[in-house]
């Protein structure tokens, strides 16, 4: 096998440097949408018999100022020389083309020695945009399914899963949990069916780091996957990835095609005894179906309520067999942890929370889009130094993490160093990695509105502290918003948090809460200036929704 | 093989070929009720109540399970939408980025909220909790076009243009 | 309650009392035995159990999180507490916020005296409700020959459900939408009285807490349950 991934890897190598430019145009999602496409095909029009290589790629990172392109110019010595361009459009692309053999088109420059690249270390996002996310050759020549190819042909299960754990990585899906823990208890568990799953449901309203992922190297995801097949004993393995996202989606499934037709995916792999494939199976608009039990309800064709654990689904998951459930990102550092081996991954990081961690910036912050970073990176450096700081010179104020189970951060902590314990320690959490950065004009008595209003309409109505718990703590928090709350309503909240936390079913109730008691331990004031009245002229949104009034 | 195959859609309808054939590949098993429903709602836009029912005997799945899984999911719509849709995201970054102003403006502007459509069909305003673009919020999604960077004026524009029909 | 032929005895502490447990016996079970009261809503004898009602929340020493006592298992050596000053607190905020759901009128209600809502309300003491009412506006349907289902009155336990699956075996009774929208449902949400499914059996009647489920023709205060029955159909289809 190994060989011939050698002849593919030269083959691409070959083409590669047989063209003097390679023009690399982002088709993720976010380029998309600002019609990266109608500028690849210009881009394409504009070859004319020059020795230039188009070819769409994953997401480049700096999304809010696609579409993105990169050039990658050969140089007679071997070397390369790589520039990138901004915000293009499809009239820019006769320019570019002219501008190979000359100039770069000063106006359209994107600099790269700038800290939002420099400060980065990519090992989940090493292929973004780099790799054709649609061509299998180009994964494999990035060193792609080598990890596998090794694993099933040189590896025992049990020395897998030893790499894994020395590695040091834990789930990437919000909870932290060591996956080579939960690798060896689904291993340790007994009978011949047992699953995989990847959890692409990516729920947080506010993060988009999964959809690149799959986006931009579906492969990766795959080959993690089979990895943990082998590991654990599994030879069936579904992939639940929102609905929302049909380009990840049909990358998915081409990318499952290629692998099945090179004998990656299926039965026998490389010659040996294991077999594995993988399942799509689509969510449909449900935040609470990213709870592994109600996934796994989704997955047999049921309505998304979670179940109490234990037990956990490492011992009875889909259809009563033992599950893996395994977040999209924690499957895409398996492949490279196994390659390069679990210290290399472990001297990464902090002591705690090893390896890198993808995050997704957005709001009031100048470089929007992905980065990765590793662990225990300050707050303070991501916003200021890798996101530019605030457009307009505004101040932060704080930063979400975490999503609806996590909590705001006030500019005040931006010392600590991001890894699992420390945000916690603050009262938020690390989560899937969605990061909302917030100006001095936010009202944070309205972020905590917002993120119940999310949890009281994504609640899946199972249990009550969940279901009618969040009704009232959004009507409080509405009513203290417009300026008509009381003393006693926030005494009221406080109680209704710490006995929603505390008695809900799963995780999505548990955590409710959070966004509020954050608020309100760093911005109890807001809170207070609100039922005094002293901020009158705060003018009131109407509510989203309204709820049983 | 399948005696399932043998229940007839509920019309003629060559749309319904696109629906036995998802089933089939599932082997009608129970189990791909939510995969089945995804396939009705693109072929038909939406889940009537005809077609709710044909499933439920061609899987074999109590109708009450099959209205139950119908109603959890949002992405499944029992009504018609309009003949143009608009889904605004509501995700973090959106709603922080001014996307609760943009529903007013709607709200306004064309006296629909999420969830509903103008009187004369023409459109169905939506609401999703992140559209995965959100490096360019605030974003709306118009007849499955994304667009970023919204602005009222951009709104107002895109909109008007699709009721013009009506409104001129 | 199930009875095990294999009898392995695991030994565990519930409120400071010892006592012995079979395999795969839960806590509820375990409890019920030995004279150890937990409050119950959704559970019901006979059915599995579903765990949404909250009420039967424990804790286990050594571990902060609350498990349902009517699906925990018992495990040796495990130390159960049932009434501490916290769970009963949060028991009464968890009635009261069923309580302030739907529209609980029980001087008009033809359950009251016989409905384990208003049982549970005096047992835990919740005189008044500290949280305002929601007053939903929700419909009673009335179009079945012999029973009405008043939704006002619907705790959302899904009894009527589980029993209507795995006892009558009819599945007319669902539930639809999710969080505050749930509501019980027949077939594609129709009246009750046009299902083809419902075989009149009547059980979810019996087995309903409240009086959101009911016979025709009672007058306030008339309708009193009976659910022997279903330890009893449950004992007899054992193997
Ligand atoms: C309400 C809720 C939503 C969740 N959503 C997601 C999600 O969108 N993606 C995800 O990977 N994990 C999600 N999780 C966490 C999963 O339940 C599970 O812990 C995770 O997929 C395990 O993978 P990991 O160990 O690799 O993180 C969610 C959990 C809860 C309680
Ligand atoms: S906590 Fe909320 S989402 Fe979770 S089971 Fe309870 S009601 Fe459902
Ligand atoms: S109708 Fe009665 S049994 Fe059914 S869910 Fe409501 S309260 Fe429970
Ligand atoms: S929040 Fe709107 S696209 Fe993510
Ligand atoms: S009786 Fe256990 S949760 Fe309701």
């Amino acid at each position: 096998m190994h060989e011939r991934f050698d002849e593919i890897t030269q083959k691409e190598l070959a083409d590669n440097r047989a063209a003097q430019h390679v023009v690399k145009v982002c088709v993720a999602a976010g380029c998309l949408s600002s019609q990266s496409a109608e500028v690849k095909t210009a881009l394409e029009q504009g070859v004319n018999g020059r020795s230039c290589k188009v070819k769409g790629v994953g997401c480049l990172g700096l999304c809010s100022e696609g579409p993105l392109v990169a050039i990658e110019k050969h140089l007679p010595d071997g070397s390369s020389q790589n520039i990138m361009y901004q915000n293009v459009t499809p009239e820019d692309a006769p320019a570019i083309m002219e501008s190979l053999d000359k100039e770069p088109v000063a106006r359209l420059l994107c600099p790269t020695d700038v800290p939002f690249f420099q400060r980065q270390q990519k090992i989940v996002l090493e292929n973004s945009g780099e790799i054709d996310p649609e061509r299998i050759e180009e994964y494999i020549a990035a060193d792609g399914y080598r990890a596998l190819i090794t694993a099933v042909t040189e590896m025992a299960p049990f020395e897998v899963i030893e790499q894994i754990t020395r590695s040091g990585l834990r789930g990437r899906g919000g909870g932290g949990y060591p996956t080579g823990l939960k690798w060896v208890t689904v291993a340790k568990a007994p009978g011949p069916d047992k699953f995989v799953i990847c959890n692409a449901d990516e729920g947080d309203p506010g993060a988009f780091m999964d959809r690149a992922v799959l986006e931009s190297d579906p492969h990766r995801v795959l080959e993690g996957m089979a990895i943990a097949a082998y590991a654990t004993g599994a030879n069936e393995g579904y992939i639940y990835v929102r609905g929302e996202y049909p380009l990840a989606i049909a990358r998915l499934k081409t990318a499952i095609r290629q692998a099945q037709r090179m004998g990656l995916l299926g039965s026998n792999i490389a010659g040996t005894t294991f077999s594995f494939n993988i399942n799509i199976r689509l969510g449909a608009g449900a935040f609470v179906c990213g709870e592994e039990t109600a996934l796994i309800a989704s997955i047999e064709g049921r309505r998304g309520q979670p179940r109490p654990r234990p037990p956990y689904p490492a011992e009875y998951g889909l259809w009563g067999k033992p599950t893996l459930i395994n977040n999209v990102e924690t499957f895409a550092n398996v492949p490279t942890i196994i390659r390069k081996g679990g210290d290399w991954y472990a001297s990464i990081g902090t002591a705690k929370s090893k390896g890198t961690k993808v995050f997704a910036l957005a709001g009031s912050i100048v470089n929007t889009g992905l980065i990765e970073v590793p662990m225990g990176t300050s707050l303070r450096d991501i916003v200021y130094e890798i996101g530019g700081g605030l457009p307009n010179g505004g101040v932060c104020k704080a930063v979400q993490t975490g999503g609806p189970s996590g909590g705001c951060i006030p500019a005040s902590y931006f010392d600590t160093p991001v890894d699992y314990e420390s945000l916690k320690e603050l009262g938020s959490i690390m989560g899937s990695g969605g990061m909302i950065v917030m100006d001095e004009s936010a009202s944070m008595v309205d972020v905590a509105r917002f993120f119940m209003e999310f949890c009281m309409t994504e609640s899946c109505g199972k249990c009550v502290p969940c279901r009618v718990g969040t009704v009232h703590m959004y009507n409080i928090l509405s009513k203290i918003y417009q300026g008509e709350g009381t003393p006693r309503d926030v005494e009221l909240l406080e109680k209704l948090c710490d006995m929603v936390s505390v008695t809900s079913l799963c995780g999505l109730g548990q955590s409710a809460p959070n966004p509020v008691v954050s608020t309100l331990r760093y911005f109890r004031h807001e809170y207070d200036e609100l039922i005094a009245g002293a901020n009158g002229s705060q003018t009131a949104v109407a509510p989203t929704t309204e709820v049983a009034s | 093989m399948f005696p399932n195959e043998k229940i007839d859609p509920p019309s003629d309808d060559k749309r319904w070929r696109i629906v036995q054939a998802t089933m089939r590949r599932n082997g009608f098993a129970r189990h791909s009720l939510i995969e089945t429903l995804h396939t009705v709602q693109e072929s038909f836009g939406f889940l009537d109540e005809d077609s709710l029912r044909y499933v439920s005997r061609s899987l074999r799945v109590p109708l009450s399970a099959v209205y139950g899984v119908s109603t959890f999911y949002h992405l499944f719509s029992l009504k018609p939408a309009g003949k143009h849709t608009c889904v605004m995201c509501t995700g973090t970054a959106c709603y922080i980025k001014g996307i609760p102003k943009l529903l007013e403006q709607i709200k306004e502007e064309h006296d629909i909220s999420p969830g509903q459509t103008t009187a004369d069909g023409e459109l169905s305003l939506l609401t999703a909790r992140c559209v995965g673009s959100c490096g360019l919020a605030p974003v709306g999604v118009f007849d499955g076009e994304v667009v970023g960077k919204l602005t009222p004026e951009l709104l107002a524009a895109r909109l008007q243009l699709w009721r013009n029909g009506n409104h001129a | 309650m199930k009875r095990q032929a294999n009898v392995r005895i695991k030994t565990l502490k519930i409120d400071g009392i010892d006592v012995g447990a079979r395999e795969g016996e839960t806590i509820l079970e375990l409890a019920r035995e030995n004279g150890i009261h937990i409050p119950t809503l959704c559970h019901l004898d006979g059915v599995s159990d579903w765990g949404g009602c909250r009420l039967c929340l424990i804790e286990i020493k050594g571990s902060n999180r609350l498990v349902p006592a009517c699906m925990a298992q018992a495990e040796e050596g495990m130390e159960v507490f049932t009434k501490t000053p916290r769970l009963v607190t949060y028991r009464k905020m968890i009635l009261d916020l069923l309580l302030s759901e739907r529209n609980h009128v029980c001087a008009v209600c033809v359950s009251n005296g016989h409905c384990d809502l208003q049982s549970m309300a005096q047992e835990l003491g919740n005189t008044h409700v500290g949280l305002p009412y929601l007053n939903p506006s929700l419909p009673v349907d009335a179009t079945h020959p012999y029973f009405i289902m008043d939704h006002n009155r619907c705790i959302l336990c899904q009894r009527c459900v589980r029993v209507c699956r795995e006892i009558e075996g009819a599945q007319t009774k669902g539930a639809m939408g999710r969080g505050i929208e749930v509501r019980i449902i027949h077939d594609l949400n129709e009246p009750w009285g046009q299902s083809l499914t419902c075989t009149s059996c009547g059980k979810c009647v019996q087995v309903c807490p409240t009086g959101a489920l009911l016979q025709r023709g009672k007058a306030v205060g008339e309708m009193v349950k009976r659910r022997d029955f279903l330890p009893y159909l449950q004992m007899m289809r054992e193997d």
